[in-house]
This record gives C-alpha cells, sequence and structure tokens, in this order.
C-alpha cells in the first residue's frame, strides 16, 4: 500500500538517499536503522512529503503521494525528533487542537487515549512544565488519537523510560494488528512480539 | 469524521487566542513600541500644534509600520521551532485557511490594538477630534494589509537563521503603497478632505492581500519546512 521507489535526496552537497527503496503492506512494520546521520530523519521527512526527493517517488494506494497530498494526509501521522506541543498549553488542550484541526474528537477520547500512554496524570498540567519523557506521552498520544493508518515515527523510543519503551511496542503492535503500517526510525532495538518486521538498514552501501 | 477547513480554521484561530493570552508580554510589546514613537514625536518637534498636525500622518504611519514589522516575526516563529507548522502541514487540512486565520488573529492582536490605541497618540500630534474615527479605521484596515503582506514574508523566512533583518527587508517595499494612501488618507481626514478615495485604494489592497496572501504564505511555509 506505500511504496517508496528510488528515493535520492540531497541535502546541500551531501547525497544522503541513494536511491531507497521498499513497500509496505497493511500490518508491516518497516523499522529503519543506521548510523546517526545516515538518513533516517531524512528518509522519513521525505516519505511524509516534508521534503521534496530529487529523484524516485512515494506511493500510497496506487497513486503518487505529491498528486493526492491532501488525502495522503488525511491518513498518516507524523512523530518526530520533538513532539509538536505548546508549553503553554496543558497537554489535554494541546490534543484537543492539534487533533480537532484533522477530525472531530471528543473529550472522552482524548481522556481514553492519554489514559491509553500513561499521560492521564500530568496531562493538565501547562507542557513546559513536564519532562521530555512526558511530552513524548502526550505526543504518543496524539499519533492514537489521529486514528490513521500510516504511522511515521522518528525515534519513538527517546526519552522514555523502559516502561514506556514497552508501551511503544505494544502500540506499534495494537496499530499493526489493526491493519495499520508503522515506519519507525530507531537507534536501540524495539522489541516487537507480534507482526511482520522489515528491517532497512540506511547508510550501509 | 473529517474537520472542514473553516472548521480547522477556526480551531487554529480559537488556540492562537489562548496562547496570546497567556502570554501577554509579547502582546504588549508591538503596542508599546507604537506609543513610545508617537508620544516622543511632539516632544522633539515644535510645539505648534498647526506644524505638529502637518507630521502627523506620517509619524503616525511610519510608527504603525515600524511596530507591525516587529510584531511580524512572531507570526510564524514559534509555531515553526515548536513543530506545529509541520504537523499543520501534515494535517490534510488546506494550510491555506490555516495560515489566514493565522494571519486574522494576528491583526486582531497587534493591528486593531495599535489602530484603536492611536488616538492617544493623535491627541498629542494636534490631530482634532472629529478626525479621530477616520484615523482609526484608516489604520486598522492598513494594518490588516500589512499583516496579510507580512504573513508571506514570514512564510519566506522562515528558513533563514535570523530572519528578522531579511524580513523587513522583503516587506518593506510591499508595504510603501499602504503607508502612501494611509498616510493620505490620514492626512484628508486631519485636513477634512476627501477621505473616501485612499480609503478604498486600502481596502482594494487589502482584498487583493486576503485573496493572494494567503495562498502565497502557504507555499512558502512548505518551502521553509524542507
Amino acid at each position: 500500500m506505500l511504496k517508496v521507489a528510488g528515493l535520492h535526496l540531497w541535502r546541500g552537497e551531501r547525497h544522503v538517499l541513494r536511491g531507497v527503496s521498499f513497500a509496505a503492506t497493511p500490518g508491516q512494520c518497516v523499522l529503519l536503522t543506521g548510523k546517526n546521520g545516515a538518513g533516517k530523519t531524512t528518509l522519513l521527512r521525505a516519505v511524509a512529503g516534508l521534503l521534496d526527493p530529487e529523484q524516485g517517488e512515494v506511493s500510497w494506494r496506487g497513486t503518487a503521494a505529491r498528486k493526492s497530498r491532501d488525502e495522503f494526509h488525511a491518513e498518516l501521522a507524523y512523530l518526530g525528533h520533538d513532539a509538536p506541543l505548546k508549553g503553554d498549553l496543558s497537554g489535554r488542550e494541546n490534543l484537543r487542537y492539534s487533533i480537532g484541526i484533522r477530525r472531530t474528537v471528543t473529550a472522552p477520547e482524548i481522556h481514553a487515549a492519554l489514559e491509553r500512554t500513561g499521560a492521564q496524570a500530568f496531562a493538565d498540567r501547562p507542557v513546559r512544565t513536564l519532562s521530555a519523557g512526558q511530552r513524548r506521552r502526550v505526543a504518543l498520544a496524539g499519533v492514537l488519537l489521529t486514528g490513521t493508518v500510516l504511522w511515521l515515527l522518528d525515534e519513538p523510543t527517546t526519552n522514555l523510560d523502559s516502561d514506556g519503551k514497552r508501551l511503544v511496542a505494544s502500540l506499534i503492535e495494537a496499530q499493526l494488528a489493526g491493519g495499520g503500517i508503522v515506519v519507525a526510525a530507531v537507534h536501540q532495538d524495539l522489541e516487537l512480539g507480534s507482526g511482520h518486521v522489515v528491517n532497512l538498514e540506511l547508510g550501509a552501501a | 469524521m473529517k474537520t472542514g477547513p473553516l472548521e480547522a480554521a477556526r480551531l487554529v484561530m480559537v488556540r492562537d487566542l489562548r496562547l496570546a493570552f497567556r502570554k501577554p508580554s509579547q502582546l504588549l510589546q508591538p503596542l508599546m513600541f507604537f506609543m513610545i514613537v508617537a508620544t516622543l514625536f511632539p516632544l522633539t518637534l515644535t510645539p505648534e500644534l498647526s506644524r505638529l498636525r502637518d507630521a502627523a500622518p506620517g509619524v503616525l504611519w511610519v510608527g504603525a509600520l515600524l511596530s507591525s514589522l516587529l510584531a511580524l516575526e512572531f507570526l510564524f516563529r514559534d509555531d515553526a521551532q515548536d513543530g506545529t507548522l509541520e504537523q499543520f502541514a501534515l494535517s490534510g487540512q488546506s494550510l491555506t485557511w490555516m495560515l489566514f486565520a493565522k494571519t486574522c488573529v494576528h491583526w486582531l492582536l497587534t493591528g486593531l490594538p495599535l489602530a484603536l490605541s492611536a488616538p492617544l497618540a493623535a491627541v498629542g500630534l494636534g490631530v482634532p477630534a472629529e478626525a479621530m474615527w477616520s484615523v482609526v479605521a484608516a489604520l486598522a484596515l492598513g494594518g490588516f494589509a500589512l499583516s496579510l503582506i507580512g504573513a508571506i514574508s514570514a512564510g519566506l523566512t522562515l528558513g533563514a537563521r535570523r530572519g528578522g533583518v531579511l524580513l523587513s527587508l522583503l516587506t518593506l517595499p510591499l508595504a510603501v503603497p499602504i503607508l502612501v494612501f494611509g498616510a493620505d488618507a490620514t492626512q484628508r481626514a486631519i485636513t477634512g478632505g476627501e477621505f473616501a478615495p485612499p480609503m478604498y485604494l486600502l481596502g482594494a489592497i487589502a482584498v487583493l492581500g486576503v485573496t493572494l496572501a494567503p495562498l502565497a504564505a502557504a507555499a512558502a511555509v512548505r518551502i521553509g519546512l524542507e
């Protein structure tokens, strides 16, 4: 369903992505590995459509993602290095607005998602008073709430404790079991108990 | 259910207003700047009211333009830094509508208060009381056009490291027509001349801004996110 074919991308003088190709079908997880600077984040951003590759194409449900950008974006959730949260709003408020612009969302839904990621206890504090790990839990609740098929996660376990790492693994497993697709850049091993996992090492060539 | 573009824009407005009132100092800064500039002029120029009155349109409009340039930096910067703009761009919603909403809020929080507080400064410059409403109207309309044009430059300078200076350089040439017609409208209001023609021209610029600026800003922001 997601198909990435021959992506080439330069950042300035550096040829970061050298013809990356992969495909993923529902229930499949693609784990991107590689050294720092191997292009994991670049690849995720290119798949999301934030970066324009010099060559190659990302297609979704058989059509080029660039051609039907809004439809593609409506089906994907992207979580980058930093949690996209407003420091002066509480976690709950952040989710109400950031999910609200995508789809109609109710307070109980937000509550349930925050509970699922263990962010319930600090969801009403301003985000700037939260630790990096707590922010990530709020942001993960946001990913969960989008209800999208495709998740693009950049180092989803950063700043999380061992409990949090298990949480990320179980969220991904549930997403795969529900017919979703996950593309995640990972440093440490992500121990997935189930689901079809494909490893893609970048920068090996 | 997917949110409609207008509902998304409304949510962006509500969110921005709420954020702004949690950080009031950022709101007051451009307004303070305008008031300081406009009230220092009468002190440094002649105390003769008739001559101050001649200088009033220029002082008010240059002050308003500079203060709106100061405020423009905040338009997209915070949202770009914390990744909110990225999420906007990836939401599957029209970025144009959301940026238009942001620009409207920006005007509501900077341009409109500036226009409303202008009479305070204008009194010091010897502007007659009967001209006050016209002064406020011209500054409000001109400020709206300035915010819209500024949104394009703010989008274009997102990627630049020290965008502030570049932002001013980009905006100034585009802002000159607003400055000219706005000062003209204020001048006519003070001297009791025909006030409508320059206001129509300001209105035309604002309409052009409403139709084109959000589209251009959205395109610029998408480039800036790379």
